[in-house]
């Protein structure tokens, strides 16, 4: 089994247009293996990441799933364990081992080339993982028409996945490549250097970092930093002769030739002496660089100096000019030593030749091309590197480097980058709102924006809190009485440890009985003591507004409103029955607070002994918590209300008024309300002070001592019985809803 | 001229070589030509002299084939250096894309550098050319002559390049430097091109 390295991953892949396909591939198969390109199969020249891309895919798969069984081979491992396992009889046992396999990884298949068995054998392992949609990643250093002699089954299985190349870096991949490997060595180098080593013509992924390991070990013997000529010196030998002088001006002592090409050329072996002092064990490049021939015997040929006026055309003689300007002629003199001159010039255009001086010029003038008249493309390149490590799509960028023409490539990369920065944001607010709704798909592809504006409208209608509890009903102003104490007690318990000591609370009770007050005094009581937000709402409300979301087709949204909660109170509780919808997002709700320690509360009217219609699941949770009963109110609390409301308003506790209507059977509180009101609305109306007999009159009907009116021929005799019958010649419409306003109209 | 054409994906780009007679702005061009392939490079024209000193003008289009996307053309001209022949080097300066100005490296020539620079000089002003944005690079030939016969580079730099535009030593009967000027200029000409020199 191959080692698996651990720097081989994805984020340590460049991807440049060269190799993009074949990561984008390599990710998709790492994500979900088996299910898409199966088998993948990525060929290129040595060199180039086809084994780190292998590591990266096997290191996410292990990543998704600790248990993958991944088996990570190169074919020659692939081989020599079939050997072994048919010598020793145990060839099932070897089939059964990539039987059982996730994820199958072999290397440099290309070594398949003429050998049928294994072929077979091969064959056999891929048809099993096939079938079972197990993943198999191959690499070959070729494409697979090009492995000779391979069977065509095989061909066709390849074929039936997807078959990708991973082409030469382009300039500004090499660039990055240079740049990123530098900076992970934690080595600087001046400007231009790594551009000049990236515009040589590099072909492997390899060798470029091997270049970059030379300028390293250069500039750490090295006083002073390498500049770009340098660099291209070191890696490429592509130095001129006198660039390289310089390089070793210090080292090197004067020449005394006179013709100076070739003395450079003795510079340039020398240039090579020294470094290869320098720096033992350092590859110096390209040995042709000195036309092949020994360095010692270049410098050991003496020159003449014979020729060393061929340039001045302003002495007398022939001018040294080509006369045929259609055909190169060697330059010719009258004067010196023709023979050793003439030695001297056949030998130097083969040097120079080597050199290839406009094969160097295209490339280092693509390179400035590249960084001047198109330098949107390095910039594109760039950008889709950075993007692409945010995790957003940039597909549009992409689209620009594939085209060869656009129209406007300027404006689409602003407009790119304007509408990233703005995912960016939009993501961050997400973020803020709805961790969990951050990472949605839509936040990632700036090529739509309205998706990601309508996601994140969702978001924010999300973001809205769910209603509060009333401000105005505090527990303080709940009167407590003998029948309400447990409720009010173990209500004051569970704020002061919300979500531990009573989760939840239920309060049951009849209408009009405290539950509401009490239970938004709850969720004041915890807004109070918490930052978060406290839901206190209606059962009605609630499902009310689940339809509005389902409709709207924001349930996440709706749900992570209430995620957000400190705490859920939900008054009449009882209403969720038969409404299972509500019910599943309740129970969701309520388990995701009970596992926070997140305080919930509930208010029914019927008892949960009583509810139907409602799952038992939801049931038993609620009756898990502290169920506890509020009954009608008892006389004391009865005559405490009574106090309050009359001190409400402002009227004087009569003693005997209180009792009075305190001794009035009431089922609930608000009844109790009910009877002060009335009989200080009689007592307004008739301009009264309100005491015990308007109170009997109000709320029994009793007989009140009527003073004769004033006014002659006018019966105003009341006959009203305790029973409410009237007895008189007036009746009242008691019907009339409002006391005030009743009539009372005089029989007739 | 047209220097770059985004639509058709075309760069040309016009370089004159100038300078003193005899300085060696031919042998430049020769040495390119001997460099490049048959199939890259055009005709080379040249109008001599019975003396072989350039009578009119010498002219070498160079395809460079597809470099980014574009496909990219080089245009050399050479001017001659007598001067008697200012008329044919107006001619041949107007819509130059940049200009290698080639000195001869020997003390006694000198004052002609000089001269011609000048000369360069009052030519593109007389074409509304302001020769501060003309991209120029300096290329001081016949560094390979003795020591004591030629200036060096940075004397010459501190006399004749004082607006410090590139400037290569060059032996241009045997290449040296040729390139490394060609390449020099091309790259000063195609940064203007990305500063918004983009002609019709």
């Amino acid at each position: 089994m191959s080692v698996l390295q651990g720097a081989h991953r994805f984020e340590a892949l460049v991807v440049g247009t060269s190799n993009r396909t074949a990561i984008t591939a390599g990710r998709a198969v790492a994500n979900a293996p088996g299910a898409a390109y199966n088998p993948l199969l990525i060929y290129a020249r040595p060199g180039m990441g086809k084994t780190h891309l292998l590591g990266a895919i096997a290191h996410q798969v292990f990543a998704m799933n600790p248990a993958a069984r991944i088996e990570f081979i190169t074919l020659d491992e692939f081989v020599e364990g079939f050997h072994v396992a048919l010598s020793t009889g145990d060839s099932d046992r070897f089939r059964a081992r990539f039987g059982d396999a996730d994820l199958l990884l072999v290397d440099d298949i290309q070594f398949l080339t003429r050998q049928r068995e294994m072929q077979t054998e091969l064959l056999r392992v891929l048809d099993v993982m096939l079938a079972g949609q197990k993943q198999v990643v191959l690499t070959s250093d070729r494409a697979p028409s090009e492995i000779e002699s391979l069977d065509d089954r095989l061909l066709t299985r390849f074929a039936g996945g997807l078959v990708l190349d991973i082409a030469q870096p382009d300039y500004e991949t090499r660039v990055a490549i240079l740049q990123r490997k530098a900076e992970e060595r934690g080595a600087s180098f001046p400007d231009g250097v790594l551009e000049a080593v990236a515009s040589l013509d590099i072909e492997s992924v390899r060798e470029l970092v091997g270049a970059l390991n030379r300028l390293m070990a250069f500039q750490a013997v090295s006083e002073v930093p390498i500049d770009a000529a340098q660099a291209r010196v070191l890696i490429g030998g592509l130095q001129s002769a006198a660039e390289t002088e310089e390089l070793v001006v210090e080292q090197a002592e004067p020449m005394e030739f006179a013709a100076a090409g070739q003395a450079a050329m003795v510079h340039a072996g020398d240039a090579r002496r020294v470094l290869a002092d320098a720096l033992p064990g350092v590859m110096l490049g390209q040995s042709d660089m000195l036309g092949g021939g020994p360095v010692d015997e270049l410098a050991s040929h003496p020159h003449d100096d014979d020729d060393a006026s061929h340039h001045d055309f302003g002495l007398a003689g022939e001018p040294h000019e080509y006369r045929d300007t259609h055909e190169f002629s060697e330059p010719r003199d009258a004067g010196g030593d023709a023979d050793s001159l003439g030695d001297e010039l056949a030998e130097k255009p083969a040097l120079q030749a080597d050199r290839d001086e406009f094969g160097d010029f295209l490339s280092d003038l693509a390179a400035t091309l590249a960084r001047q008249v198109d330098p949107w493309r390095a910039r594109v390149g760039e950008a889709i590197l950075r993007w692409e490590g945010e995790g957003f799509r940039t597909y549009r960028l992409e689209r620009l480097l594939d085209d060869p023409e656009p129209p406007d490539p300027e404006s689409v990369m602003v407009q790119y980058e304007a509408d990233a920065e703005q995912l960016l944001e939009l993501r961050a607010e997400a973020e803020s709102l709805a961790p969990e709704m951050a990472g949605a798909a839509q936040l990632t592809d700036p090529g739509n924006m309205a998706a990601a504006e309508a996601y994140m409208q969702r978001v924010r209608e999300g973001a809205v809190p769910p209603a509060a509890p009333v401000e105005h009903w505090l527990l303080d102003d709940l009167i407590e009485g003998p029948g309400n104490r447990m409720a009010v007690r173990a209500a004051q318990a569970a704020i002061a440890e919300p979500g531990n000591k009573y989760n939840p609370i239920v309060i049951v009770g009849g209408s009009g009985v405290g539950k509401t007050h009490l239970l938004h005094g709850i969720g004041n009581a915890l807004a109070l003591a918490s930052d978060g937000h406290v839901a206190c709402l209606s059962a009605h409300d609630f499902t009310q507004e689940l339809i509005e979301a389902i409709d709207r087709d924001a349930v996440t949204a709706w749900r992570n409103r209430y995620r957000r909660c400190s705490a859920l109170l939900l008054d009449d509780v009882h209403l969720i029955a038969g409404k299972e919808k509500t019910q599943e997002e309740l129970f969701l709700l309520f388990n995701l607070f009970l596992e926070t320690n997140r305080q919930l509360g509930f208010a029914s009217a019927v008892p949960l002994a009583e509810l139907s219609g409602v799952e038992p699941r939801l049931l038993t949770r609620l009756e898990g918590g502290l169920v506890v009963e509020l009954p009608p109110p008892d006389r004391e609390l009865r005559q405490q209300l009574v106090e309050r409301t009359l001190a409400g308003r402002g009227q004087e506790a009569d003693a005997e008024l209180v009792t009075y209507i305190a001794s009035r059977p009431a089922e609930s509180a608000r009844a109790v309300q009910g009877y002060v009101q009335r009989v200080l609305h009689s007592a307004d109306s008739q301009q009264a002070r309100a005491n015990v007999t308007l109170a009997r009159e109000v709320l029994e009907g009793a007989p009140r001592v009527v003073r004769k009116s004033s006014v002659p021929g006018r019966t105003v005799s009341v006959a009203v019985s305790s029973s409410g019958g009237v007895k008189s010649r007036e009746k009242t419409v008691w019907s009339w809803p409002t006391l005030s306003e009743r009539v009372i109209e005089e029989w007739k | 001229m047209s220097l770059v054409n985004f639509t058709a994906r075309e760069i040309t780009c016009k370089i004159v070589y100038y300078g003193p007679g005899r300085s060696g702005k031919t042998t430049n061009l020769q040495y390119i030509f001997g460099r490049v392939p048959d199939t890259r490079r055009g005709r080379m024209v040249s109008l001599a002299t019975q003396g072989d000193r350039t009578l009119f003008f010498d002219f070498l289009p160079i395809d460079l084939g597809s470099i980014s996307g574009f496909q990219t053309k080089f245009q050399l001209y050479t001017v001659p250096g007598q001067s008697y022949y200012n008329a044919t080097r107006k001619l041949v300066l107007q819509g130059a894309d940049g200009i290698v100005f080639v000195a001869d490296s020997q003390a006694r020539r000198f004052d002609d550098n000089l001269e011609s620079l000048q000369n360069l000089q009052e030519n593109l002003l007389s074409q509304g050319v302001d020769v501060r944005t003309m991209p120029i690079a300096f290329q001081y030939n016949k560094q390979d002559l003795p020591g004591e016969l030629v200036l060096q580079p940075s004397e010459l730099d501190e006399s004749l390049n004082f607006r410090g535009v590139p400037s290569f030593g060059a032996d241009a009967l045997h290449g040296s430097g040729v390139f490394e000027t060609l390449k020099g200029i091309s790259e000063l000409v195609l940064r203007k091109l990305a500063a918004g020199g983009i002609a019709e």
